[in-house]
């Protein structure tokens, strides 16, 4: 049985690396006494993949992790064995069945909704919001992102999916995944930097809403939550 | 309601590793600080992933706990960078549970496992905002206890500490915390608190007792300067170590600590004497626990955890009497669970290949030998039972099994030794190379790979060695010289690596270890100086512990080169261990003569450790 599981990660867990986070299930799902799959070999380990790292820092209401089990009685189930071994901070959400032979979390993701503030004692000056959406209305926006091959350039522009900005909150739908990935951070740099502001280190609060599988015909695009692809079982 | 951090976001986002400070750990345990008599901050004075692997910690932090009066929490020493911010920002050193203020507790006990954390435990101090000499502590300020086996000579720390605790913590904890409890309702002074708790067994009050000098430096006497005041501190163990405070529950930390497994501890003590070994001599007798109990424990634990390695922990476990059943059980228990076990301080013989063949990938394991000493000369000097013999037969035996890596691990500088000495290192590891390459070609896995490690040899309080000469720094490493020109000298040479460790941190550790009450003054100064995390490569500064030591005018040869007069009183001399100075001086004369003494199991050595009534002097009295 392939199972998606969608969990919380907030408060002190934003300071626990990804890596650590999958220690920590790891270790979880043993407490949990899930029945769940090892790969083959010598030194087997848990069949489990995570559809996207988080950043250290950012919280989440919608991280996600598919396991093979070999036995499960009822989502409810292992949500509630689950939570019941979890530290504060993370909490699981959804425990869903998925369909046989369909694709892991992680090569489906194709977008994700950030929500996006400044810290208190850090708040820009007043009127950003307008400047903010000024800079949304440029046809392009060109910067240089780092990969493992160099230095490229490229147009982040078509990568924001929607963007609205009220109360000095900025909720963004942007792309995500394997494909293109467009990190927070690097859209509020790029506008620090187009609208001359000076960003103080770390005064940008992440939060992940959702993240999202596209499921359209190639011609528009159609985003669908990744919990929304399996269903709940044996209630 | 979340719990609030002690640090802003963006400082724990500024520095490596911020899961160090957060706690929140799955078995972390909370309780509301309104609702208890006593909080008791328990320190390690190391980066968070060491302090986190110790065993006796974890077996405390869940002895206090299990008391609703008491709430123990943990607190690590700030790596570098934090440590520089936290001065920056003046933030107080916090509990990692509640992440209040170490300064608001009421004590703060710190582990003492090695010298080379002499400067964080400073640190720690200074961190809290507490002062560092206890004499300038007042109400306001916990009591800060040390323990852990550098207690057993706390002099070098005296001046730093209110109280030591010197023996295994289930023992009397509770009767130092019920005392407090009391002495916090009257409202009375910290010197009638420190008074009443010198006469607890096994609590050393230093701020109590009086050192005075001879002319030439020696300790002419050490005396209690008041009535409450023991003349001498006895050491306190657990007798009954089946029926006692063990942890089913132990927090297990979001990072990767250096023990990332579950630690059983199957037995305390070691029946084997080895001249050299301060645990071996401190921790007598050797008592075991009960096979029920480790069986029940390890499930528990694994179940608890989610740990996937489990590991038994012991000065010998070859020496446990029940490990065949033990390990039978395990093997069963865990393989169907995907869980590691490990192994360590296993003697290599057929039984132990076999396991060992059963546990672990033989591709990917080494084989760890610890002869010590080259030859069987000096081997005999160190009373280390393990003959040539048995180390090429557990060798030979291995690599037919499969294994074609050995770890040898051996000392240099041990009293007695010759260039002979040192040159048989090299020719052991060529004999059992040869033994390798003796196993017919199709049956071996490519070449042999043998990593000859040696350490320089401190001398080390209550160890028939306490009165014996330690090497200068050029010394030991004219002793790796001749090693490392040997070992090339061999024909299977390619086959051998050799590694050596430091000599300096060495020469600092040996001072530390018998060092007396002046030499506190220099770890301050030192610290004042800038030295922390000693024990660090990347972070030791020798120059700078030798201006501290010019500077407060102590002769580092007088704690090191100097070997001692059998009547010499030490500054550790007021502990008693059960094992006897009497004892200890007759080893000492016996491995000048290159004497050995058979192991505890065999013949009852008179050690005194039969005093505490228990553990191996009782089941192998004949």
């Amino acid at each position: 049985m392939n199972i998606r599981i969608k969990f919380r990660k907030y408060g002190a867990m934003k300071f626990i690396s990804h890596l650590d986070v999958m220690r920590y299930f790891q270790k979880a799902i043993r407490r949990a006494k899930i029945d769940i799959c090892f790969s083959e070999g010598f030194s087997p380990h848990m069949i489990m993949s995570f559809a996207s790292p988080l950043s250290l820092g950012v919280t989440s209401e919608a991280e996600y992790m598919d396991i093979r089990v070999k036995n499960a009685s009822s989502s409810g189930e292992m949500r509630e064995r689950l939570n019941q071994t979890m530290a504060e901070g993370i909490d699981v959400i959804s425990v869903r069945l998925l369909p046989e032979n369909s694709k892991n979390a992680m090569s489906l993701v194709a977008a994700a909704d950030y929500q996006l503030c400044f810290r208190k004692d850090a708040k820009l000056a007043d009127g950003w919001e307008a400047k903010f959406l000024e800079f949304l209305k440029s046809p392009e926006i060109r910067l240089i992102k780092k990969t493992k091959k160099g230095e490229q350039e490229v147009d982040i522009r078509p990568w924001i999916y929607q963007c609205v900005v009220a109360d000095g909150i900025i909720m963004l739908q942007a792309a995500a995944g394997s494909v293109h990935n467009l990190k927070p951070e690097l859209l509020i740099q790029a506008f620090a930097d187009w609208a001359g502001i000076t960003l103080e280190p770390f005064s940008l609060l992440v939060h992940r809403k959702e993240l999202y599988a596209e499921i359209g015909d190639g011609e528009k695009k159609v985003l669908i939550p990744l919990e929304e692809l399996g269903e709940d079982f044996g209630e | 309601m979340e719990r609030k951090l002690a640090v802003k976001d963006e400082i724990l986002l500024s520095v490596q590793q911020p899961a160090r400070y957060i706690g929140g750990e799955v078995h972390a345990v909370m309780k509301d600080k309104e609702k208890v008599n006593v909080r008791f901050a328990m320190c390690f004075p190391d980066v968070y992933e060491i302090g986190m692997s110790h065993l006796g910690i974890q077996i405390l932090y869940d002895m206090f706990n299990r008391r609703e009066d008491i709430w123990c929490e943990r607190v690590y020493s700030p790596w570098t960078d934090m440590d520089r911010v936290m001065r920056a920002h003046q933030i107080p050193l916090f509990a990692l549970e509640s992440q209040d203020p170490i300064k608001e507790f009421d004590f703060l006990g710190i582990t003492i496992q090695y010298e080379m954390c002499y400067t964080n435990i400073l640190q720690v101090l200074d961190l809290a905002q507490i002062p560092l000499l206890a004499t300038e502590r007042t109400l306001e300020h916990p009591f800060v206890i040390g323990g852990g086996p550098c207690a057993y000579n706390p002099e070098p720390l005296a001046d730093y500490f209110d109280l030591f605790y010197i023996g295994e913590g289930e023992t009397q904890y509770f009767a130092l915390m019920d005392l407090y409890i009391k002495w916090k309702q009257k409202k009375e002074s910290r010197e009638t608190f420190l008074k009443q708790a010198a006469q607890i067994p096994g609590i050393y009050v230093p701020s109590l007792y009086d050192v005075t000098y001879q002319e030439d430096g020696t300790i002419a006497s050490m005396r209690p300067n008041c009535q409450e005041a023991p003349e001498r501190v006895t050491k306190q163990v657990v007798m009954d170590v089946t029926d006692t405070f063990y942890p089913k529950k132990p927090v297990v930390p979001f990072l990767k600590a250096t023990q990332d497994r579950v630690v059983l501890e199957i037995q305390r003590g070691c029946i084997r004497g080895c001249r050299f070994c301060q645990a071996g001599m401190l921790y007598r007798p050797t008592r075991e626990r009960d096979l029920s109990m480790l069986k029940e424990y390890a499930l528990a634990m694994l179940a608890n955890t989610g740990y996937e390695e489990i590991s038994l922990s012991s000065l010998s476990s070859s020496d446990y009497s029940k490990l065949g059943e033990l390990v039978t059980f395990l093997i069963e228990e865990c393989g169907k669970k995907g869980i590691n076990i490990s192994l360590p301080s296993l003697r290599i013989d057929a039984f132990s290949l076999d396991v060992m063949g059963k546990v672990q990938d033989i591709k990917k394991s080494s084989l760890t030998f610890a002869p010590e000493a080259g030859s069987q000369r000096l081997r005999d000097v160190i009373n280390k039972g393990l003959t040539e013999e048995v180390i090429l037969d557990g060798a030979r035996q291995a690599f037919v099994g499969g294994w074609n890596r050995v770890k040898l691990y051996f000392m240099l500088g041990l009293p007695t030794e010759t260039e002979e000495d040192m040159r048989q290192i090299a020719w052991l590891a060529e004999k059992i190379a040869e033994r390798y390459y003796d196993v017919p070609k199709e049956q071996r896995h490519g070449k042999c790979q043998i990593v000859v490690s040696t350490s320089f040899f401190v001398p080390k309080p209550f160890t028939p060695f306490q009165w014996a000469r330690m090497c200068t720094k050029e010394e030991f490493l004219h002793r790796a010289y001749v090693v490392n020109h040997e070992i090339k000298e061999q024909k299977n040479k390619k086959s051998i690596k050799y590694n050596w460790h430091e000599a300096d941190v060495t020469v600092l550790e040996g001072i530390l270890a018998r060092g007396d009450r002046r030499v506190g003054k220099a770890i301050l100064k030192a610290y004042e100086k800038g030295c922390l995390f000693d024990s660090w490569s990347e972070c030791f500064q020798h120059q700078l512990w030798l201006e501290a030591f010019e500077e407060c005018g102590l002769d580092l040869a007088f704690y090191t080169t100097r070997e001692r007069k059998e009547d010499e009183i030490f500054p550790w001399d007021f502990i008693e261990i059960g094992v006897s100075k009497k004892f200890l001086l007759r080893e000492w004369k016996r491995a000048q003569k290159g004497e050995v003494t058979p192991n505890c199991k065999s013949a009852c050595a008179g050690c005194g450790a039969a005093v505490f009534k228990g553990g191996v002097c009782i089941e192998h009295q004949n």
